[in-house]
């Protein structure tokens, strides 16, 4: 049965390892992100930040432990709870040869709307996005600002309760980075619950309001930066980061 | 899929300039056989009358035109004529031909004189020489199924020429006077034809023609095709994270899977439709011979149907199963030529050894063509294409089910 009020994402003695690994990439992990939060996940690289981001969205499964999300267990066959939430994979996620437009309608269609619902939230996300010129232009044409944009756009189609974001402003200039997080922002602030990766770490401070820190498949410090900059005595994230999971090159 | 200006290139445009291609080459080997003759150098070394009835036999035969070189010109010329591609075929009959065709049918007299209880001449049994009466020399572009078909009318205007002569040297040893050239005539040239009857299931007696063979292979062969766009946009989609994205949407990934199949299936029926209206409409006005459709249309939707799924059904899991797109391309096309060979669009599978045959049974475009030939050839109906159509079936449900492993493996579903 569903708890009243469940968190958002919740993860319960997660354990993971790829197929033929002998080394589990996540042990015991366990963590709960509350409804409305911007939670940020930082690591270094090959710390399992995707991995984690693919367990919690259902793209791997997990060996042991449980993934909910508001309440639901993530992989069941029915994909209800798939309703509920939005991915924003790093890799750019569509189909090149189609339209901004199409590819909105083709994703739309996939998350269950109807046709008039598809066609409302693609006019607001093109306008919203600023891809309103290029709406009809194929998006392998696009450059890599505006492919991050319709990326972004085709995640959020569905009005998701929870939005998974991985590394969403990679590659993109400063005027894109700042479109992408306002409307982040916005969206946080309208009661998306947010979970984003990021090495960009000042954009996390200015977009985030609780993070964890995970290295090497465990969550090594976990609360809301000014509560973790205090408990290890850091002004950034930059040096809580880089204090708490070393220097050396992890990849 | 409209964009794809290459993809739409390979899965009409190729198949259509191939079917035409074949079908016409094979439409002229036809002809060549039936209307046209091979003209065939001849270096005539005898002086006597058989070589001169030797060649007269070869051009009855209907397949050569006899090109005789003047008495002076040696086999070197022959030579130069066939390195210097004037000359596919050069017969050189040696000095001694006629002679040896006496000697031969004198011994053959006198064999059977004795049988009747007649005494033969046998002061004039001859050793004969092992040596061939005459030589042919080909080209090596010829291809061996001609070159058989060749020896064969050679061999058939030979034996008449020994025919005629041991028929003349009984006559005479019996009758001790020649024999009358009304008698030979009526012997020797009045040859039967060959009765030949089509045999189809339904009782027809139409002659198949070229478009008739040509057109439902590669027609087959444009359907599997799809290989080149299809098992490429699954790869795209893989490597993109296309296939990611719509895990993590509430859309079952089978609602999709079979939405791509419906599609990519009616692009088969549209090609088999755009193919079989060619060879109905445009090939009577090109000089080849037109299509005609089946009696039983239905049985031809449902064996296109199958056909086209089991082709989109193979393109999926090769898609799957690959890595980059020149793999799935590359891999698919070859896939495809060998299916093809195999399963008899090339060779037909009644003329392959014994472990061939077995192995065409894997090839799903054996029992496609096997169903369409039924159709368009053999004037069958729908429940002779059954026994074909059950195999074509599992073999798709086998695809599918490999597609489905993959997927699953790849954790793509």
């Amino acid at each position: 049965m569903a708890i009243a009020n469940p968190p958002a994402v919740s993860l319960e003695a997660l354990d993971f390892r790829y197929p033929g690994s002998d080394v589990a990439l996540l042990s015991n992990l366990s963590l709960n992100i509350e409804k409305g939060d911007s939670f940020g996940l930082f690591g270094p690289n090959g710390a399992g930040k995707t991995t984690l981001m693919n367990l919690m969205t259902g793209v791997l499964n997990v060996n042991a432990g449980n993934v909910k999300i508001l309440g639901h267990p993530i992989g069941t066959p029915s994909k209800k709870v798939n309703r509920l939430f939005g991915f924003v994979p790093q890799d750019f996620s569509f189909y090149d040869e189609l339209s901004a437009v199409e590819n909105l309608e083709f994703y739309g269609a996939w998350a269950g709307l109807d046709s008039k619902r598809i066609k409302k939230r693609t006019a607001e996300l093109l306008h919203i996005l600023g891809l309103e010129d290029v709406k009809k232009r194929q998006v392998g044409k696009f450059s890599g600002g505006m492919k991050r944009r319709i990326n972004l756009a085709i995640g959020v189609i569905h009005n998701p309760s929870v939005l998974f974001l991985d590394e969403p402003t990679v590659g993109v200039d400063v005027q894109t980075r700042h479109a992408i997080i306002s409307y982040l922002k916005e969206l946080n602030e309208n009661g998306t619950t947010l979970i984003y990766t990021s090495h960009q770490l000042s954009e996390a401070e200015a977009l985030c309001r609780d993070i964890a820190l995970i290295d090497i498949g465990q969550i090594v410090a976990e609360g809301t930066l000014d509560e973790l900059n205090k408990k290890y005595k850091k002004k950034s994230l930059e040096e809580l980061f880089l204090s708490l999971t070393g220097k050396d090159f992890r990849d | 899929m409209l964009r794809d200006k290459t993809g739409i290139s390979l899965m009409f445009v190729m198949p259509i300039i191939l079917v035409m291609v074949v079908t016409s080459i094979q439409n002229s080997t036809f002809q060549l056989m039936n209307k046209s003759k091979l003209p065939v150098l001849v270096c005539n070394q005898d002086t006597g009358q058989a070589s001169l009835q030797l060649l007269a036999a070869i051009n009855r035969v209907g397949l050569l035109k006899v090109s005789p070189l003047p008495k002076d010109q040696s086999i070197g010329k022959i030579d130069k004529a066939m390195k210097e591609k004037d000359a596919e075929l050069a017969i050189v009959i040696p000095g001694d031909f006629s002679a040896r065709v006496a000697a031969k049918a004198q011994n053959a007299a006198n064999k059977a004189l004795k049988s009747f209880g007649l005494q033969g001449d046998s002061t004039k049994n001859q050793v004969l020489s092992t040596a061939p009466p005459f030589t042919l020399y080909f080209s090596p572009v010829l291809q061996e199924q001609l070159r058989f078909s060749i020896r064969g009318g050679l061999r058939s205007a030979l034996q008449l020429v020994e025919s005629r002569e041991t028929l003349r040297k009984l006559y005479f040893a019996i009758n001790e006077k020649q024999l009358p050239p009304a008698l030979e005539d009526e012997m020797i040239n009045n040859q039967s034809d060959i009765g030949m009857v089509s045999v189809s299931k339904n009782g027809g007696r139409e002659v198949p023609n070229t478009t008739q063979h040509n057109v439902p292979a590669w027609t087959i062969f444009a359907m599997f095709f799809i290989i080149m766009s299809l098992a490429a946009s699954v790869v795209r989609e893989k490597v993109s994270g296309s296939f990611i994205r719509l895990k993590t949407l509430p859309t079952n990934y089978f609602v999709g899977l079979l939405s791509k199949q419906i599609t990519y299936l009616g692009v088969t029926l549209f090609q088999a439709v755009v193919i079989f209206s060619m060879g109905i409409y445009l090939f009577p006005h090109i000089g080849l011979p037109g299509l005609n459709l089946p009696s039983d249309l239905t049985a031809l939707i449902i064996t296109t149907i199958i056909t086209g799924w089991c082709a989109v059904s193979y393109a999926i899991c090769v898609g799957v199963f690959s890595n980059t797109q020149i793999q799935a391309s590359g891999f698919g096309a070859v896939s495809i030529v060998i299916l093809a060979v195999v399963g008899g669009l090339m060779v037909p599978t009644f003329a392959m050894e014994g472990y061939m045959k077995t192995v065409s049974n894997v090839s799903p475009l054996h029992w496609s063509l096997e169903a369409y030939y039924d159709l368009f050839l053999l004037g069958g109906k729908l429940r002779d294409v059954f026994a074909n159509l059950i195999p074509l079936f599992i073999i798709t449900l086998i695809l599918q089910v490999l597609t489905f492993i993959g997927l699953k493996r790849q954790n793509l579903i």
